[in-house]
């Protein structure tokens, strides 16, 4: 579906007329990404994101298959042949660096792209089903994001996976038994690593495939836009190409320069040195954390500290699903009718909390887990539901929000003062 | 709008401003991708260590006469032989001009070292490690290698004289750093 004055796919070239009657891909791709789809003409630079999250994920896939003809998941060679990677393959160092930095790469996007999701109020109707078919994307990228971790087999890998897997174990009843099957044994060994493996090579592919559908789900309402008012007219929007392929490609162009940055001059900075010594099943590493972007998570993990009914440990895991599985519920969470945060003033001061909360809490998460960071996490996580529980669903009731613009081109054209109206209010300008 | 860029146009002589950096834009986003395939296509290359094996050192001083041995290089087989005065003959009296591949002998061996027939054991015709390197096995109708996956003969100077293969076994580069070690690569 599009707009009705979506520009129409008109192949000039009989070539392209003869495919276009066969097989209509490059009439796909023109109402996909190309003049055939109108996009809101006010998208600020946080609409980059979900393209440049999609480009982080071909960078991983292209190095991720690159690097599968070098490695080898066998548990006593996997940590040499990632040296050999590192070593002797051409160019190995830069396609491991360039793999490793793209999953940083990867989240960063992810996460904008997410909380410019929550500011602009994108997972309200009718876009709810865009947000849920993106949150399991998020969900595919931590499995995916684990398993390669436990890949090069080192001390890291290693007692990540152990610790990982160990939430399982948590469960009551059922959790051992789940924990064993999940590793093909009692602690991570060959059969772990090499199913992560099997895995780790599918699930990019499985994301891939959720990525189409979160475009296509996306492409049936259109893109929101930064002032959450509907698209109304011609007026108010623009083709895809050229317009934001052009803009893409600049966010593109600028959001690889700092990737370069990371790749060719800090490459390990994001990582952990103790993952550069061979897996050793009797010795933990005396400071073992995730990779940065499970910090927030893992901080909410281990705020539970005390038995309450369930054991603390039970509290901690369920918690850390639950801090995701409720993202869920947030279009039904947040009834206000204004989606953008720009005009929610309440919100917007308790969305900002919220960023200043997950950033609390990542570092935390990324802290040993001792005082003062416990308490502070457990702060951060009362705060981190309340603000999903409580504080959403009590704004969304008793909020006096700004007048919205009447449309988006006037709010391009004329500034918002001027033509705004209060919500619910139809101006007599209005076309 | 329209109007605008068509005065625009007229005032640039045809070619607006943003026609350029479009065009610079793209070059450079296109230089940037094929510089990106280069390490994507050199990793297929033999890798350091592999290429660390292309030389190796073979003593040769336990080959007696008449006697051959197999090594690997470029884990490829070698054929080392010490040829017998006989054999040499053998080799010599073919007359160069009705081979398929015509080479002498002394063009197959190294000055002062005549004696030593040093080829690739991979039969020129699709790959198959030829037979009468090891003591006993088949030397085909000429005294020198048998391959017998199609049947090639081989003479002793490993000229090919029989059968679908268009080359003689292949003579390695190699060197002699003493008088009982050569290196090979």
């Amino acid at each position: 579906m599009s707009f009705p004055w979506a520009e129409q796919y008109t192949p000039k070239h009989p070539l392209m007329q003869w495919i276009d009657q066969r097989l209509p891909l490059p009439r796909l791709v023109y109402n996909s990404v190309g003049s055939g789809y109108p996009v809101p003409r006010n998208l600020n630079y946080f609409w980059n994101f979900g393209v440049l999250a999609g480009l982080a994920l071909v960078i991983q896939i292209v190095t991720g298959i690159v690097m599968a003809m070098h490695y080898n998941s066998n548990a006593a060679t996997a940590f040499d042949s990632v040296e050999h990677v590192m070593r002797n393959v051409n160019s190995g160092w830069f396609l491991r660096y360039l793999h490793a930095n793209g999953a940083s790469f990867f989240f960063v996007v992810t996460y904008i792209h997410i909380f410019r999701g929550i500011y602009y109020g994108s997972y309200k109707a009718p876009r709810e089903m865009v947000w849920m078919l993106g949150l399991v994307i998020y969900l595919l990228m931590m499995a995916t994001a684990f398993m390669g971790y436990v890949l090069p087999w080192g001390q890291m890998s290693f007692w990540g996976a152990k610790v990982i897997t160990g939430l399982f174990g948590a469960l009551p009843l059922v959790g051992e038994p789940i924990q064993t099957w999940l590793l093909g044994g009692f602690a991570p060994d060959q059969a772990a690593l090499t199913r992560f493996f099997s895995l780790h090579y599918l699930l990019p592919f499985v994301i891939a495939g959720v990525v189409i559908l979160h475009i296509w789900a996306l492409h049936i309402p259109g893109s929101g836009n930064p002032t959450g008012v509907d698209v109304k007219g011609p007026q108010d929007t623009l083709p895809f190409h050229p317009y934001y392929t052009a803009k893409d490609g600049f966010g593109a162009g600028v959001a690889l320069i700092f990737l370069a940055i990371l790749v060719f001059f800090m490459p390990n900075a994001l990582g952990h040195a103790d993952n550069y010594i061979p897996a050793n099943p009797l010795s933990t590493p005396a400071h073992i954390v995730p990779e940065w972007y499970f910090w927030p998570l893992y901080a909410i993990l281990r705020a539970f500290t005390v038995d309450f009914i369930l054991p603390a440990k039970l509290w901690g895991v369920l918690a850390m699903f639950g801090a995701i599985l409720l993202l869920f519920f947030l279009p039904w969470l947040d009834k206000s009718p204004v989606r953008s945060g720009s005009y929610r003033p309440k919100f917007k001061i308790f969305f900002w909390i919220l960023i200043a909360d997950v950033l609390i809490l990542g570092y935390c998460g990324g802290s040993p887990a001792e005082e003062p960071y416990v308490i502070i996490s457990q702060l951060a996580t009362m705060y981190y539901f309340a603000f999903f529980l409580i504080i959403l669903p009590i704004l969304s009731m008793v909020e006096k929000t700004k007048p919205l613009p009447n449309s988006i081109s006037e709010s391009v054209l004329h500034g918002e003062k001027a033509e705004a109206a209060p919500i619910g209010v139809t101006p007599a300008a209005a076309q | 709008m329209a109007a605008v860029e068509t005065s625009e146009a007229q005032v640039e002589d045809g070619v607006r401003r943003r026609d350029f950096i479009n065009i610079a834009a793209v070059s450079f986003a296109g230089v940037g991708g094929a510089a990106l395939l280069f390490p994507l296509v050199n990793q297929m290359n033999p890798s350091a260590d592999v290429l660390a094996l292309a030389q190796i050192d073979v003593d040769i001083s336990a080959i007696e006469e008449g006697q051959a041995i197999k090594t690997i290089w470029r884990k490829q087989p070698v054929f080392i032989r010490n040829l017998t005065a006989a054999e040499i003959q053998e080799a010599n009296a073919v007359d160069v001009g009705s081979l398929r591949d015509p080479q002498t002998l002394a063009e197959r061996t190294q000055e002062g070292h005549t004696n030593w027939l040093i080829t690739l054991g991979v039969c020129t015709h699709l790959g198959c490690v030829p037979l009468g390197a090891a003591e006993g096995e088949n030397k085909g109708e000429f005294g020198g290698y048998f391959c017998p996956c199609h049947g090639s003969h081989y003479d002793t100077a490993a000229r090919i004289r029989k059968g679908p293969a268009p080359l003689n076994l292949e003579v390695p580069e190699y060197a002699f750093t003493t008088d009982t070690v050569v290196r090979i690569g």
